[in-house]
């Protein structure tokens, strides 16, 4: 196992670092010189050549590479054009909110995802299943950020149930001290952890009632029937204990699409998070900010493939045995 | 809308209820046709494509106004939908059926080229990989690990930037690049057992050149999950152009696609709701019925069922 985790993680590494070099590689492609080239602001040559030398843009570009790796070793990750502060910092404070979301979307989704799917690995092919079939796949099928404007719209804007968008009510809790203002924070999140917790969930039922339905043919579950154990149990304690293993698989695949789903979902519901960071960063061609985003977020998903397989090990001792 | 735009719509489903119906006769007979169509949702998700795609080629026939017409700009933008407007007009005074349309040759357009691109080079490298094995395997698969670890979307933003305005053919081979990556993994893997068989083996007796058994002994008999991953990829790369175009780094304004009818419309949403939903309720639509397409597709083509 251990050496199992050494070269996993090391592969991991190679991945984040092939990442970096083509980040590197691509943000060159774009820059040329940091004067402009019509570009509608007039730089004096003075700032010109400052700005040359300050980001050592006159050195051959393997010194830059190798610069920016160390600087990215030091936790360094430039500095941001338009905001005029270190990339780390702004990034820093979006990733939070990020993953505060991402997570409580990850949690709706595999809750209700794994519930609609035992229900309808229960009554395969009767009305509720079939129902419940074809509403997930058009959910599934919707594009992430227009589920969250039908909702802003039906929730926030006609049934006034929700706020339109933000962290928090900012005049009146400046900061996340109290009860009141949790819950406030909580009711800012509902609506854009619902739509990404949607999409994934319908996504999820799926999946699951495919795993539990594979399960049920087989000879143990067979079993426990003719133990005459009751249905119930047989679904809940035997099939679906066996039925939960792909679904650790499906865990590694739905963190990259919580990130991406986020992106759009945090632009809609104005969340401070760092895919509303990098879009606002894209729009005003803030480079070292776009690629510090991307990279977080190619690390992130690295980790969640990482944590997959671990999890994969932990929980099928076979697995584990062919690993090693 | 004029009777007679209206008539070409009744012509265009007419049309696409008849295709349905031929591709069903036609498929019907063979065990996979039936398998494919005995899934309850093949059919209609079939009509519902063929319907699409018949309105996006008579576009001027079905739709009253070009789409880039600002009709009355100050009495009728935000036009809630009516007889003379279907789906009403969007904040800058155009109709949204008509953009709708013309829309759907945009974005059924990148998402089916953007998918040719993708499984076309997924194919060759997942090709190459299984059938020569060794470094160029472990070189390909560990480019293919790469590529699969990068959040698209972002990869896609930082890309895209370097653009002014991206032209059409510069994103569809941009999403179509950054998506082969799984089904390379695919095909390599199917290409690993077929190159095993004894046809294979035969085939490289006669002499035949590597080039010809990938791609003439091989691939052929790689081909179903192939399909099964392209359908469900369009859906994918459907989704991908609205989320791009709606952060208005896809395709630019004025030319229309769902995904930026849907950002057109967004400000006003609270007003004129007409102008975001109708373009978002068509991607679902269509990603739906590709999705449940490819659904049937892969159970009408796995071999495993064969038996079962």
């Amino acid at each position: 196992m251990a050496a199992w985790l050494v070269r996993r993680l090391a592969a991991s590494i190679a991945i984040v670092w092939a990442v970096v070099t083509l980040t590197f590689v691509i943000v060159h492609l774009a820059h040329g010189s940091p004067c402009g080239q019509g570009d509608g602001r007039p730089v004096s040559p003075e700032t010109c050549a400052a700005l040359i030398r300050r980001f050592a843009l006159d050195r051959p570009i393997g010194t830059q590479y190798v610069k920016y790796l160390g600087a990215l070793l030091r936790g360094d990750l430039g500095e941001s054009l338009a905001l005029h502060r270190p990339v780390a910092d702004a990034l820093a404070e979006a990733l939070p909110n990020t993953l505060t979301l991402a997570l409580t979307a990850l949690i709706l989704d595999f809750a209700l995802g794994v519930a609609l799917g035992i229900y309808q690995a229960a009554r395969e092919r009767r009305f509720g299943d079939i129902a419940l079939g074809n509403a997930a796949l058009f959910v599934n099928s919707m594009p992430t950020f227009w589920l969250g404007l039908v909702l802003l719209l039906l929730l926030a804007q006609w049934l006034r149930l929700f706020p339109v968008g933000g962290l928090r009510d900012l005049v009146l809790c400046p900061r996340l001290d109290s009860l009141p203002c949790l819950a406030d924070f909580a009711w800012h999140l509902t609506l854009p952890a619902l739509t990404l917790g949607l999409v994934g969930a319908a996504g999820t039922a799926r999946y699951q009632r495919a795993a539990l339905l594979e399960v049920v043919r087989q000879d143990f579950v067979r079993t426990a029937r003719a133990k005459g154990l009751p249905e119930r149990r047989v679904l809940l304690v035997h099939a679906l204990r066996n039925a939960l293993l792909p679904l650790i698989t499906l865990f590694g695949l739905t963190f990259p699409f919580l990130l991406t789903g986020a992106v759009l979902v945090e632009t809609v519901f104005a969340w401070p998070g760092m895919g509303r960071l990098a879009v606002t960063a894209i729009l005003q061609r803030d480079y070292p900010v776009v690629t510090a985003a991307a990279l977080i977020a190619s690390v992130m998903v690295v980790l969640g493939n990482l944590l997959a397989d671990a999890l994969y090990g932990v929980a099928d001792p076979r697995i584990r045995v062919r690993a090693t | 809308m004029t009777v007679w735009n209206w008539l070409a719509v009744g012509g265009a489903a007419v049309l696409a209820l008849v295709a349905v119906a031929e591709i069903r006769r036609r498929a019907g007979s063979g065990t996979s046709g039936r398998r494919f169509f005995r899934h309850p949702t093949a059919a209609p998700a079939l009509f519902v494509l063929a319907f699409f795609v018949t309105v996006a080629l008579a576009a001027p026939l079905v739709t009253p106004y070009r789409p880039y017409v600002q009709i009355d700009i100050a009495r009728l933008a935000n036009h809630a939908p009516s007889t003379q407007f279907p789906l009403g007009t969007d904040p800058f005074g155009r109709d949204v059926w008509s953009r709708l349309v013309y829309g759907a040759r945009i974005s059924l357009g990148i998402g089916a080229l953007a998918m040719l691109v993708a499984v076309t080079t997924g194919v060759v490298v997942g090709g190459v990989a299984g059938y020569f094995r060794r470094w160029v395997d472990a070189t390909l698969m560990r480019l293919v690990d790469v590529g699969l670890a990068m959040p698209r979307v972002f990869m896609l933003l930082m890309v895209v930037a370097l653009w002014e305005h991206v032209p059409l053919t510069v994103l569809v081979l941009l999403i179509g690049l950054t998506g082969w990556f799984g089904t390379s993994r695919l095909v390599r893997a199917e290409v690993l057992s077929v190159r095993e068989r004894e046809f294979v083996a035969a085939a490289r007796a006669l002499g035949a050149e590597p080039a010809r058994v990938i791609f003439r002994h091989v691939l052929p008999n790689a081909a179903a999950p192939i399909i099964v991953s392209a359908a469900l990829g369009i859906g994918n790369v459907m989704l991908l152009e609205a989320g791009l175009s709606f952060l208005g780094l896809g395709v630019p304004s004025p030319a229309p696609s769902w995904g930026n009818m849907i950002a057109d419309g967004w400000p006003k949403m609270a007003v004129a709701w007409w102008a975001s939903t109708f373009p978002g309720l068509a991607i679902s639509l269509v990603v739906m019925a590709l999705n449940a397409v490819g659904d049937a597709l892969r159970d009408a083509l796995d071999p495993r069922k064969e038996t079962a």
